[in-house]
């Protein structure tokens, strides 16, 4: 928020009345600004430098007005008191006009083609016969330096020159020209300068040198000359000497140049607005045509009345006041926005000066009127709006966890988010580059570096600034830790964390562990293998070896236990043992009966904004399968799709718990994007999407899912009839091996497949079964056939393979997979031995639960 | 327990004593050493009011070791002379006496006898001087009888024992009365952090007032959700590297709803929806910055922007999460704080439901005079500053900052036009800070936390 210092006698001379502090700072209150600080020259510079220096400065008191960051017309006294003036009724607000020169042709501004590169726009005006004195020279001077600070950007978007026409003569040109070919004398410097001295000159002034990277880099600088070659300005950085204004300039040119022209526009309004008032015809201001290179002109300033026409019932509506149209008409007039009733049913016509470029929406007119009737004269009331409250569940699983692990003697810490590269690994024993870290461009200082991807530092530093706190320290924290994840739209994703840390002479694992036990029991989960949790040796180069546990829940790691590494408990400044405890609290979430809300939008069309990659062409889609044929039936079929569907809903990959090339091959294969009805599906489709760039190196698929268009329903079959006639014992045939365990594959994914598809909790049995056949002229071939076509609910056939008996007989070792409920082993050895042709008994050779 | 027979015999002493005893002297007469008395002395003290023992002091004066040894032996000076042979040294012949006066041990022997006084002040500080005297300050105690004297003490019992319970025993006791002036012993106990009391205070305000909670567990976010959707131009000063946190890795964001984006595009760079526009030239690639959200209200406009996406019902939302910003750091100014917001949206709420809400909201937390001032903000139109009164400083302090979103940012998003969005914010911290009495934000976040702070913290009750 701008602040503008006037001095109070002269505001309240301005003003018409004096106020007291508390009055004036009241007024502020009502009209939306706040009068900040009361004080003088003196004190600021006592304050800034110290007494010895403040002893000469004036003691005037001065107010500090901060004014909102969107009022310009609002930064300099003129229009502090225009505002208040019209605010109180006092004055009415004047209207600005554009006037022609009383005689001969306007100042042109040509504009040439070569500003294209650097700065291309320039709006310009002359406020004629304007009287000066030192305190209006000194506002007119802060006015552009409160300007140039707001809305030009720092000059960025907009620079303002003033000049004294009297010393220049028109037409003026706008070009840009090498940095050696510029060369003039600057405001305050006695002599001339190139444009590239100058650059090199002010790198050590405090004020300009903020300036010089707007143009520095560039081939060309931006300059205005007048018809006699005189320098008028290098825009953004310095005006000439020569066209320097002073208390008895009497016509003043002022030059806009921008990168933004509807700023440019705005800035050169706000210049003439707010001191055309001391022209001899006050709030007049003198036209200036702009040339552009192609020969259009423009006059300036714009000065724009824009009307605007609104109801006020609209008004009423969303301040929530009852005033009549007429009231209403007067609070926007009060606000210096000329308004009166049109007379058609409850319409007011709203005129927007230039002054108010704020001003771009009815909702703007609407506050103005709000501020008029004064804010704290609406009535308060309380909206009907009937909601039910739900806490967001991780949240609340937070507040709950949190209450019930103080009881367990732990202290609740708070650490920042930011932290610094080593905090995260190289104070860990890690490699930054293995953790997945968000990393910060514009940090201050290294303590923002990253976000930190782990809870346990912040601990370890909160220990070590509470070093004299008696022993032990127990401390937790709940929060979250950021790391990149492709699949957000962002590219990373918070995730929700408890660590927990014990200090003391004895390192205290026994102390974490039960921690772990206790919070395992609020959340539910039992000891145990399987359905429950528990822990298993690890290796990680944050503890120490031998003492770091991997934290298991329901087959799923969660996080890890342990002592600390000592090299670890010292680079945290530490000097006892420490053991430690940080784990995911996210998988313990659950299913909450309500909707859950999420901060992930619906994406209905994507549009990837790529970033263009050097990859990102070269990577055509392998010459994949073109049949759409996989071990969940035809994906390009609903069925096919279904079967799909049920298989991805707990799962995030094809297989395993990344991306591979099996996820890419079912990708390439999917027709189109799956509809909602498909969610998991279309989850999983989206994610692959977003693989498009580096699917090339994602890891080889383990499973067959697709199968090639060219495999026969019998293909097995001619496999085996091969080995029989080549080669009796020939199992280890590195052709068959490998056409084996292609076999063996599809078969382990297609009883993946199938399994993934019932519900969890069926009880299971492996089976192998030993087939043995008449003699050695037995087809086995054929034998296989027919064991494998019984076929029953539960049942699903594995691989097999020859095995030599003896005398060149083989016999079939085929496995199989069977629901207990449904098929038992005497069931599918009588299946078997109805084909006696073949077969002369069945034994099952192996039964394993699953 | 002092020796029960030092106890009795001081008893009968006392009793035999009309005007009281002196336990040193009790003590000479008795042959025992001084603290024996003195023991006895307090434990019948803590029987009761069986006897009163004034304390007074005394000074004498005593030999050191060296001090007794001399008056046992002779000065070593003395004991040099005695022990020259009489053939002597060469030097013996020098000797004008053949024996000596041994001063300094009949000095020592006077005030071992207890005779000090007749040894002169200078004589005595020469020997102090010398280590061979030390001046020692005896407390003794003149002992009277009590109130409840009596020669025999009942023995008393200092804790119930679960015997007593048992036998019944406890009847026939007495017990030693408890010191109830003394501080109990402190539990083991853990504690909760008291920014984080606070943050439970203000969710149950929220959840008492029927907001559901956004989920704000996204600290990264766009420029695009952060900025744009909420109608700030991309040249505001807020989107400066130096206010703002920016992405290196991962620089960008890579997807939006691309109908949404192209309104938002329009209307910053052309206008529509009834507005002006900014009239500049947006750029995809400055929405597509990622960067550390810098408020919650990108998670509003997310949310704002999914309800404009189904038929809309009325909702109220409010959400306590970290925000971050790359400002200069002070006392009270850290790169990251805990935001605090609350959003209702419904069919033509106004301005004076906003206030009437905010009134609602501050009276939960014991702010009831409240007053608002026009503000300024990129999104929202009207804003409010809002204002209280505090009763110490007795001035009006901002808590907050208020508003009605824009029509260019909520439009855009497809909410219906009578629709009103109203929403508020303040700091976790600001409020924290005060209800603790915390002067530097540093003693309360982060790791130079003051853990007696949290040891010693209250509960947190907002409305008292």
């Amino acid at each position: 928020m701008p602040t503008v210092g006037v001095k109070r006698d002269l505001l309240f001379k301005a003003l018409g009345r004096t106020y007291t502090d508390e009055e004036f700072d009241e007024l502020c209150f009502e009209f939306g600004l706040e009068l900040d600080e009361i004080t003088s020259e003196k004190e600021i510079i006592s304050r800034e430098q110290g007494d010895s220096k403040a002893s000469g400065a004036s003691d005037i008191i001065l107010y500090k007005i901060d004014v909102p960051a969107n009022r310009y017309d609002l930064l300099c006294l003129e229009g502090l008191v225009r505002g208040l003036q019209v605010f109180k009724n006092k004055v009415e607000a004047p209207r600005y006009r554009r006037v022609s020169p009383v005689s001969g042709a306007p100042q042109k501004l040509i504009i040439t083609k070569e500003t294209a590169a650097v700065r291309p726009h320039a709006v310009a005006a002359v406020l004629r016969n304007i009287t000066f004195t030192q305190e209006r020279y000194d506002s007119f001077i802060e006015l552009q330096e409160k300007l140039h600070q707001n809305i030009c950007r720092k000059r960025s978007l907009v620079a303002i020159g003033t000049h004294d026409l009297d010393t220049i003569s028109g037409p003026f040109t706008y070009t840009a020209k090498p940095p050696g070919d510029i060369c003039f004398k600057p405001l305050n410097q006695t002599k001339e300068y190139t444009a590239t001295q100058l650059m090199s000159l002010y790198k050590t002034d405090s004020h300009l040198r903020h300036y010089l990277h707007i143009i520095e880099d560039k081939p060309v600088y931006p300059v205005i000359y007048d018809s006699n070659g005189v320098v008028l300005s290098m825009p953004p950085i310095i005006n000439g000497e020569h066209s320097k204004i002073s208390l008895k300039t009497k016509n003043v040119f002022v030059e806009c140049t921008a990168t933004d022209v509807t700023k440019a526009k705005i800035v050169l309004d706000m210049m003439v607005t707010m001191f055309s008032v001391y022209c001899s015809q006050p709030f007049t201001v003198e036209e200036a045509e702009v040339v552009y290179p192609d020969g259009n002109t423009c006059v300036y300033p714009e000065l724009a009345y824009r009307t605007e026409k609104l109801s006020s019932e609209f008004v009423n509506r969303k301040v929530g006041i009852t005033e009549s149209t007429e009231k209403i008409a007067q609070l926007l007039t009060k606000m210096c926005l000329r308004s009166q009733v049109t007379g058609v049913g409850d319409e007011i016509e709203v005129e927007i000066p230039p002054t108010r470029s704020d001003v771009i929406h009815a909702c703007d007119i609407m506050e103005d009127a709000a501020i008029a009737y004064g804010f704290n004269n609406i009535t308060r009331t309380t909206p009907r709006t009937y909601t039910i409250a739900n806490q967001f569940p991780l949240n609340k699983l937070t507040e709950l966890l949190r209450q019930d692990l103080a009881a367990a003697g732990f202290t609740e810490a708070l650490n920042f988010a930011l932290c610094s590269e080593e905090d995260i690994a190289d104070k860990l024993g890690k490699k930054i580059s293995e953790t997945k870290a968000v990393h910060i461009s514009n940090p201050k200082t290294a303590e923002f570096q990253v976000a930190r991807t782990t809870l346990l530092p912040g601990l370890l530093k909160t220990i070590a600034a509470n070093r004299k706190m008696p022993l032990p320290l127990k401390l937790f924290e709940i929060s979250d830790v950021v790391l990149k994840d492709d699949t957000k739209d962002v590219g990373t994703r918070n995730s929700r964390r408890f660590c927990a840390v014990y200090y003391n002479k004895s390192p205290g694992f026994e102390v974490i562990h039960g921690l772990l036990d206790r919070t395992m029991q609020l959340l539910e989960v039992k000891p145990g293998r399987g359905e429950g949790y528990h822990i298993q040796a690890a290796d990680d180069s944050t503890f120490f070896p031998g003492r770091c546990a991997e934290i298991f829940v329901r087959g799923k790691s969660v996080g890890r236990l342990g002592v600390l590494h000592p090299d670890v408990i010292n680079r945290f400044e530490l000097t006892m043992p420490c053991s430690a405890l940080e784990m995911d609290i996210e998988p313990f979430l659950g299913h909450t009966a309500e909707t859950l809300l999420t901060h992930d939008v619906p994406m209905q069309e994507v549009i990837t904004h790529a970033f263009p990659t050097q990859n990102e062409s070269r990577q055509a889609p392998a010459s994949g399968p073109t049949s759409t044929r996989t071990v969940f039936g035809d994906v390009s079929t609903p069925a096919g799709l279904k079967a799909l569907n049920d298989f991805l809903a707990d799962k995030s990959y094809m297989e395993g718990f990344t991306a591979s090339q099996a996820d890419v091959l079912m990708f390439n294969i999917i027709p189109s994007a799956p509809s909602l009805t498909f969610c998991h599906l279309l989850r999983w489709y989206k994610h692959i999407q977003s693989f498009q760039r580096e699917k090339a190196i994602l890891p080889s698929a383990k499973c067959q899912f697709v199968l090639p268009a060219s495999v026969l329903p019998d293909a097995t079959n001619a496999t085996s009839d091969d080995d029989d006639d080549i080669d009796l014992f020939g199992s280890d045939d590195e052709a068959e091996t490998a056409e084996a365990a292609r076999v063996k594959e599809q078969r382990l994914a297609e009883y993946a497949a199938k399994k993934s598809k019932k519900p969890a909790l069926v009880a299971k049995s492996s089976i192998l079964l030993d087939v043995k056949p008449w003699d050695d002229e037995t087809d086995m071939a054929k034998m296989e056939e027919c064991v494998r076509s019984v076929s029953m609910d539960g049942l699903l056939w594995g691989q097999s393979k020859l095995v030599p008996v003896g005398y060149g007989i083989k016999k079939l070792q085929i496995g199989c997979v069977v629901e207990d409920d449904k098929v038992g082993t005497d069931l599918l050895e009588e299946a078997i031995t109805t084909f006696e042709d073949f077969v002369q008994s069945v034994d099952v050779a192996a039964f394993n639960k699953i | 327990m002092a020796d029960t027979g030092a106890v009795e015999t001081l008893l009968r002493r006392i009793e035999k004593a009309d005007d009281g005893v002196d336990s040193l002297e009790v003590a000479t007469s008795l042959g025992v050493d001084h603290q024996v008395v003195v023991g006895a002395v307090k434990s019948l003290q803590a029987v009761g009011d069986m006897i009163s023992a004034e304390q007074r002091s005394s000074k004498h004066w005593e030999l050191s070791g060296e001090g007794t040894e001399i008056a046992e032996h002779g000065s070593h000076e003395a004991r040099v002379f005695g022990s020259i042979p009489p053939e002597g040294l060469a030097q013996s012949e020098l000797m004008v006496r053949r024996s000596i006066e041994d001063q300094v041990r009949g000095r020592l022997l006077l005030v071992q006898k207890g005779n000090t006084s007749q040894l002169e002040e200078k004589e005595r500080n020469e020997l102090k001087k010398r280590k061979l005297l030390c001046e020692v300050t005896v407390k003794t105690y003149w002992i009277t009888k009590g109130s409840s004297f009596s020669t025999t003490i009942t023995k008393q019992e200092t804790e119930l024992t679960p015997e007593m319970v048992a036998n019944g025993s406890w009847k026939e006791k007495k017990f030693k009365p408890y010191n109830f002036d003394a501080m109990g012993v402190a539990p083991d106990c853990g504690h909760l952090h008291p920014l984080m009391k606070v943050r439970t205070q203000f969710r149950q305000i929220f959840l008492e007032m029927g907001f559901t909670e956004m989920p704000t567990n996204n600290f990264i976010e766009s420029s695009f959700w952060n900025f744009d959707s909420l109608f700030q131009p991309q040249q505001h000063p807020a989107r400066d590297q130096h206010d703002t946190f920016f992405l290196s890795d991962p620089a960008l964001a890579h997807e939006f709803p691309q109908d949404y984006l192209e309104r938002v595009k329009k209307v910053h760079s052309e206008g529509g929806f009834g507005s002006q526009g900014y009239k500049y030239d947006w750029k995809i690639e400055e929405a597509q910055k990622n960067i550390l959200r810098t408020h919650t209200t990108a998670v509003s406009a997310r949310m704002l922007y999914k309800l404009a996406q189904q038929k809309f019902t009325p909702v109220k939302y409010f959400s306590i999460d970290r925000v971050f910003r790359n400002e200069t750091l002070d006392a009270t100014h850290l790169a990251e704080f805990h935001q605090i917001e609350g959003v209702v949206a419904d069919y033509g709420l106004t301005l004076g439901d906003l206030m009437g809400i905010l009134h609602q909201f501050f009276t939960k937390l014991g702010i009831t005079k409240l007053r608002f001032k026009p503000a300024y903000n990129p999104y929202t139109e009207p804003s409010m500053e809002v204002f209280s009164y505090h009763e110490g400083l007795k001035k009006w302090v901002e808590v907050g900052n208020s508003g009605v979103f824009r029509p260019e940012m909520l439009l855009p998003m497809g909410l219906p036009e009578d629709v009103s969005v109203i929403a508020w914010g303040l700091s976790l911290e600001r409020p924290t800070m005060i209800k603790y009495g915390i002067n530097n934000i540093r003693e309360l976040v982060g790791h130079k936390v003051n853990l007696q702070m949290v040891y010693d913290g209250p509960i947190c009750r907002l409305d008292s």
